[in-house]
């Protein structure tokens, strides 16, 4: 939280001038009856996406041509609120001119970059994102019923989080690579779950198939079986002191020892704390390694960056 | 210097832009349910206790002991207002919000914390405050049970009745009248009931007070809640009745103002203005019940007129300010927002517009058809709304829906 967070503000100071005179004036607004589309020479396809009952619903006309396949005219019907209004807008105008299998390529991030005033000003606030992929979405629907097949078949593998089109295996990527372990760490890292919010649990705005808060515990809970089935040593910070001990021996033993044996000297743990999850390791010398000019520079470098690599990033040497 | 003259020149431009709003439009307030305008009045009233007569009352100096008549003042004129008796306790509060959590939370310090007392009944319709602070209570432990509406949209004592449980109830709460439809609930039979089965009675009376009569001499309430910026008072100010004798492990500990139950230095200036808009408030009672009413009708008739427009509520059992408007095919939000290009400020309950995009819980409550619940409209009058500003409002509202339904799916 902070200031800004604290003093809100409203829906409409976070739209774009676009948006704004869209909302106002939404040039692409009506319909193509069957012989206007005659009359460019053109196939009227109509699709429907949406309800009322959840706030948003939009008809999309296209006049396709019958020779090129290309989108010569696009107008849409909108039951929504002025940025779903807009969205729709924007999303029959970026129809236009395109084959039908190009315009399916146009997402909902299509729709809102190109309602932005400045490329780097969000057009709408999040939460109003989920307005612009119902532009989208119907054009899936459009393409569907152009080409005469079911809408599943042209939808991309299981999207999470609509409003910002991340796919259920990207996130699953993502947490297990970067060790991911709460949503807002997810939302971090894939925006998925940032704008209108109903990916993240049950109960929100709309009923999804994937949840964040289902998808973490299962990932997690699949790594964590595999790590016990691969018989893969615990992470280190959830080793026990006793564990992270021998696990410091077993490199001490396997890396450094035997170097230090050569020149006379040895190296015992004296003790091992762990303050904010930084891990410092406290040794002595022994042998030859104690009156060494090396001892306090590069021997205990040389073993502090061993330790590091081999062990674990967080650790800090002293000598005692 | 520089600073100066850049500040000023700004100072210069916002009065002119200011101005020009003005005389280019005159704007129209329709959203009194929301906040409204304090009266000028009340503002005057209000001047002296800021640069003049400033004292902090519980000082024992002149600064202090010169604040107490206008307190008396005020106070007499709040206790006036809502029919209680100099017996009874009026403790101040920051707001409504403030004075539903002293009551909830209070009720739950007292009663129910440590039994025997489990179990408190209100509604599904309560304002997010009573609500939230209800939910807060259940997650510590306490049965609570959230009353749907009946077919009409309220509550009666006989929906309320077979849910009392003799023993364990402690508290019943149900608002005087509701935010968004404006529906009055019946106050006489549901306090009856609480009497009848010795369980303690709070209603929130935010939206009831300056609208229609709330009289506590009348009917056996035991805390009343209420904000004197709904009725043309400062934000920042409520007040909070309990009955005579009935006490409450406060909220805030601190002073001894407010008899131990509610500590805080107390706020002078903004107790006189609350005192003054309550009096004012009761006074204007015939004219909101008469002129206010009369025009609330002649907007609701209009807007009835058009095809497919629905008004939620029997008028009959309604404040006489409010008007809840389900235009068919428009959404809430594209509707305001026209409606606020021609200056003309009113609110919706259509999910789209909150924060959280979250169905509203009152259309849910009230199993209003879903494919309505986006397009409900809210427009709350005041005392000081003119005929000529619902004549402006008829003419937009006409234009608004025919723009809106030109571009909507199925007109």
């Amino acid at each position: 939280m902070s200031k800004k967070d604290l003093l809100g503000g409203s829906l409409w100071e976070n739209y774009s001038h676009k948006v704004s005179s869209r909302m106002d004036n939404p040039v692409n607004r009506g319909e193509i009856t069957e012989d206007e589309a005659k009359a460019l020479g053109a196939k009227l396809v109509v699709a429907d996406w949406g309800a009322e009952s959840c706030g948003d619903a939009v008809r999309l006309f296209w006049a396709i041509d019958e020779k090129s396949g290309q989108i010569l005219r696009a107008k849409f019907k909108s039951f929504g609120c002025g940025t779903a209004i807009a969205s729709s807008d924007m999303m029959a105008e970026l129809c236009i001119g395109k084959t039908v299998d190009e315009a399916v390529k146009i997402t909902n991030i299509d729709v809102e970059a190109a309602l932005r005033d400045q490329p780097d000003i969000p057009a709408i606030p999040p939460q109003k994102m989920h307005c612009s992929v119902m532009a989208y979405d119907v054009i899936k629907q459009a393409a569907a019923v152009y080409k005469g097949v079911d809408r599943s078949t042209l939808d991309e593998d299981d999207i999470v989080c609509e409003c910002a089109r991340v796919r259920l295996s990207t996130i699953q990527d993502v947490i297990r690579i970067n060790n991911l372990t709460t949503v807002e760490e997810i939302t971090q890292y894939t925006k998925a779950g940032a704008f209108c919010k109903s990916c993240v649990r049950p109960g929100g705005h709309e009923k999804k198939k994937y949840y964040l808060v289902d998808i973490l515990r299962d990932t997690r809970a699949n790594m964590d079986r595999e790590k016990r089935e691969s018989g893969a040593p615990l992470p280190f910070a959830d080793m026990t002191v006793i564990q992270k001990h021998k696990r410091i021996e077993d490199v001490l033993d396997g890396k450094i020892r035997a170097a230090l044996s050569r020149d006379g000297g040895s190296v015992e743990v004296i003790d091992i704390s762990v303050e904010d999850g930084a891990v410092t390791v406290k040794i002595r010398y022994g042998g030859a390694c104690s009156g060494c000019a090396s001892a306090d520079t590069g021997t205990l470098q040389f073993i502090g960056e061993i330790l590091r690599t081999e062990v674990d990033p967080s650790i800090r040497l002293e000598r005692g | 210097m520089k600073g100066d003259i850049f500040d000023y020149i700004s100072f210069l431009l916002s009065v002119v832009k200011g101005y020009s709003w003005k005389v280019h439009m005159e704007r129209i307030y329709l959203d009194n349910n929301a906040t409204t305008i304090v009266d000028p009045k009340v503002k005057s009233a209000m001047d002296p206790f800021f640069c003049d007569m400033y004292g902090n009352p519980n000082s024992l100096h002149i600064f202090g002991t010169e604040t107490h008549q206008p307190m008396k003042i005020a106070y007499d004129r709040i206790y006036a207002g809502i029919g209680a008796h100099d017996e009874d306790d009026v403790i101040i509060t920051g707001c409504a919000t403030e004075s539903n959590n002293t009551v909830i939370k209070g009720v739950y310090f007292d009663l129910l914390r440590n039994g025997p007392k489990n179990h408190v009944i209100t509604t599904q319709v309560e304002h997010p405050c009573v609500m939230n602070a209800f939910r807060f209570i259940e997650s510590l432990g306490v049965d609570v049970t959230f009353l749907p509406m009946n077919k009409n949209g309220i509550v009666t004592a006989e929906d309320i009745r077979p849910h009392i449980r003799p023993g364990k109830t402690a508290l019943v709460s149900v608002m005087w009248a509701n935010n968004e439809t404006g529906l009055i609930f019946p106050m006489k039979e549901i306090a009856d009931l609480c009497r009848e089965h010795d369980v303690l009675f709070h209603t929130d009376a935010t939206q009831a007070i300056g609208k229609i009569p709330v009289d506590v001499s009348k009917i056996p309430v035991d805390f009343l809640t209420f904000s004197a910026h709904k009725f043309h008072g400062p934000k920042g100010i409520g007040g909070l009745y309990m009955r005579k004798g009935l006490k409450l492990t406060p909220l805030l500990h601190g002073g001894e103002q407010m008899g131990g139950i509610r500590a805080g230095t107390v706020n002078v200036p903004f107790i006189v203005g609350m005192g003054l808009a309550m009096e004012l408030a009761t006074n204007a009672l015939p004219y909101e019940e008469t002129t206010v009413r009369r025009l609330r009708d002649k907007l609701e008739d209009a807007l009835i007129a058009i095809p497919d427009v629905d008004v939620i509520g029997d008028r009959a059992i309604r404040v006489p300010n409010t008007i809840l408007a389900s235009f068919s095919g428009v959404e809430g939000e594209s509707f305001i927002w026209d409606l606020n290009k021609d200056g003309i400020a009113a609110s919706t309950g259509s999910a789209c517009a909150s924060e959280s995009l979250e169905a509203n819980p009152t259309f849910t409550a009230m199993n209003i058809d879903k494919e309505l619940a986006h397009t409900g409209v809210r427009f709350s009058l005041s005392r000081f709304t003119t005929e000529e500003e619902i004549d402006r409002t008829i003419a937009v509202v006409n234009k608004t829906v025919a723009r809106l339904r030109e571009i909507s799916i199925r007109y």
